[in-house]
């Protein structure tokens, strides 16, 4: 429906809207992140839930100790080749819709540590990630950007066709494979599925 | 605070036969060490703990260190007896010849502790350490977690990343890597997991790393192509 239309009737007390916007208005406004740090970042999250940055404004100030609880799971810290497999099993455990902020440095691409044998080149190797955040650490703004991307990114999901949102998609992958720890390192070393090896232009 | 040298003398009279080796630091900081014997370890520890006058009770460092192979070459002055000609007839002369000759000195791995005194409150720490025989099979040392409690976590920290085995510890698992790694990536022949498929901005080393990694990959795909083929 036209916007002007839709104004024009809220004026005279009509509400129009749709399915696909109430739905994803109730799912976008209560994201429940899970409760768990991986390292330094997660002070910056810790921070941003506090009085001072205030993330439950956007509706994600209710952090669940349990993935069977939560929408969201903040990846806030260095992933060690230790904790990686736990990591996705976590993701595994969580029920969908799910999503997965990667912050920081380390989250996204390894970090300082990235040369380093015993931390993993990025979480986005294993599992899907929805937003990205550089930074060492990101400031708690920088993760609610990323939390409002997300929203929006939430908001744009059609409930039927291509993109809609997995829960909706009988078809889309559910579980992803938890990396085995090898004799000298993860094995796989990355899930081919989620993270093609990107090409780079030189 | 006594010297290394007092330390010693007193270490040698407490414990007969300690073997107990003074190597002395030539550097500005002048933090001399001693070199314990393996065999008498824990009785000189357990001393330098109670002794009254040093009352080492706190061990605030443990670590390791790797000493690999090492090939030495060095010039040795050789008499040798060469037969020559001199003045129209053979004649036996002794000469001296420079030659020069290899040999590998053999690697070690060595545990260092860092021991102060709450007690006393000295300044700089008594160091102390021990070899073991070699870097592949004779690797036990004695532990000293029974003497000094905060040195179980650095032991198995030492354990895992320089392959030490401690005999007497409580406890000795990996404590960083999983039980499942074999390596031991503080050691300077370790060879790092081949992971650089993917390196936006590599430089250096990182880049020959990038390159290495996808010749590599080249190789096996085509070996993979001519094997289907």
């Amino acid at each position: 429906m036209d916007d002007g239309l839709k104004i024009e009737l809220g004026k005279q007390g009509v509400f129009v809207t749709t399915i696909e916007e109430l739905y994803n208005w109730g799912r976008r406004s209560s994201i429940w992140p899970m409760q768990f740090g991986l390292a330094c970042c997660a002070i910056e999250m810790i921070a941003t839930t506090m009085a001072r940055y205030d993330l439950a404004r956007f509706g994600g100030e209710v952090f669940r100790p349990s993935p069977r609880q939560a929408d969201l799971m903040i990846i806030s810290g260095t992933v060690t080749k230790k904790m990686a497999p736990q990591v996705v099993r976590l993701y595994n455990q969580m029920a969908e819709p799910r999503y997965v902020i990667a912050m920081g440095a380390c989250a996204i691409s390894g970090g300082p540590f990235k040369q380093g044998y015993n931390v993993l080149k990025g979480i986005d190797r294993y599992i899907p990630v929805d937003v990205h955040i550089p930074g060492c650490p990101p400031r708690p703004e920088a993760l609610l950007h990323a939390f409002i991307t997300l929203q929006k990114k939430i908001d744009e999901q059609p409930l039927t066709g291509e993109g809609r949102p997995r829960h909706l998609d009988a078809g889309a992958q559910g579980e992803f494979p938890v990396p085995v720890q090898g004799e000298h390192d993860l094995e796989p070393t990355s899930n081919k599925g989620v993270w093609p090896v990107p090409i780079t232009i030189r | 605070m006594k010297t290394v040298e007092e330390i010693k003398a007193a270490i040698e009279q407490a414990v007969p036969g300690a073997g107990v080796e003074i190597i002395l630091n030539p550097s500005v900081c002048t933090q001399h060490s001693l070199r314990l014997a393996p065999s008498h370890a824990v009785a000189v520890a357990t001393f330098l703990r109670d002794d009254a006058d040093l009352a080492l009770d706190f061990l605030s460092n443990a670590t390791g260190i790797d000493w690999p192979d090492k090939e030495v070459a060095e010039k040795v002055k050789v008499i040798r007896t060469v037969t020559k000609t001199v003045d129209g007839a053979e004649q036996q002369v002794e000469e001296t010849v420079e030659e020069t000759r290899k040999h590998v000195v053999p690697g070690c791995l060595e545990a260092v502790y860092h021991l102060f005194s709450v007690a006393k409150g000295y300044k700089s720490p008594v160091v102390i350490r021990m070899k073991t025989v070699n870097r592949s099979d004779q690797v036990q040392l004695p532990s000293l977690t029974p003497v000094w409690r905060s040195a179980e976590f650095q032991e198995r920290e030492i354990f895992d990343l320089y392959g030490i085995v401690f005999t007497g510890h409580p406890d000795l698992r990996r404590i960083l890597m999983w039980d499942e790694f074999k390596d031991h990536p503080m050691r300077r022949d370790y060879v790092e997991p081949d992971d650089f498929e993917y390196e936006p901005t590599a430089h250096d080393e990182v880049l020959a790393r990038a390159q290495a990694h996808r010749a590599k990959m080249a190789d096996l795909a085509a070996g993979q192509e001519g094997a289907g083929a």
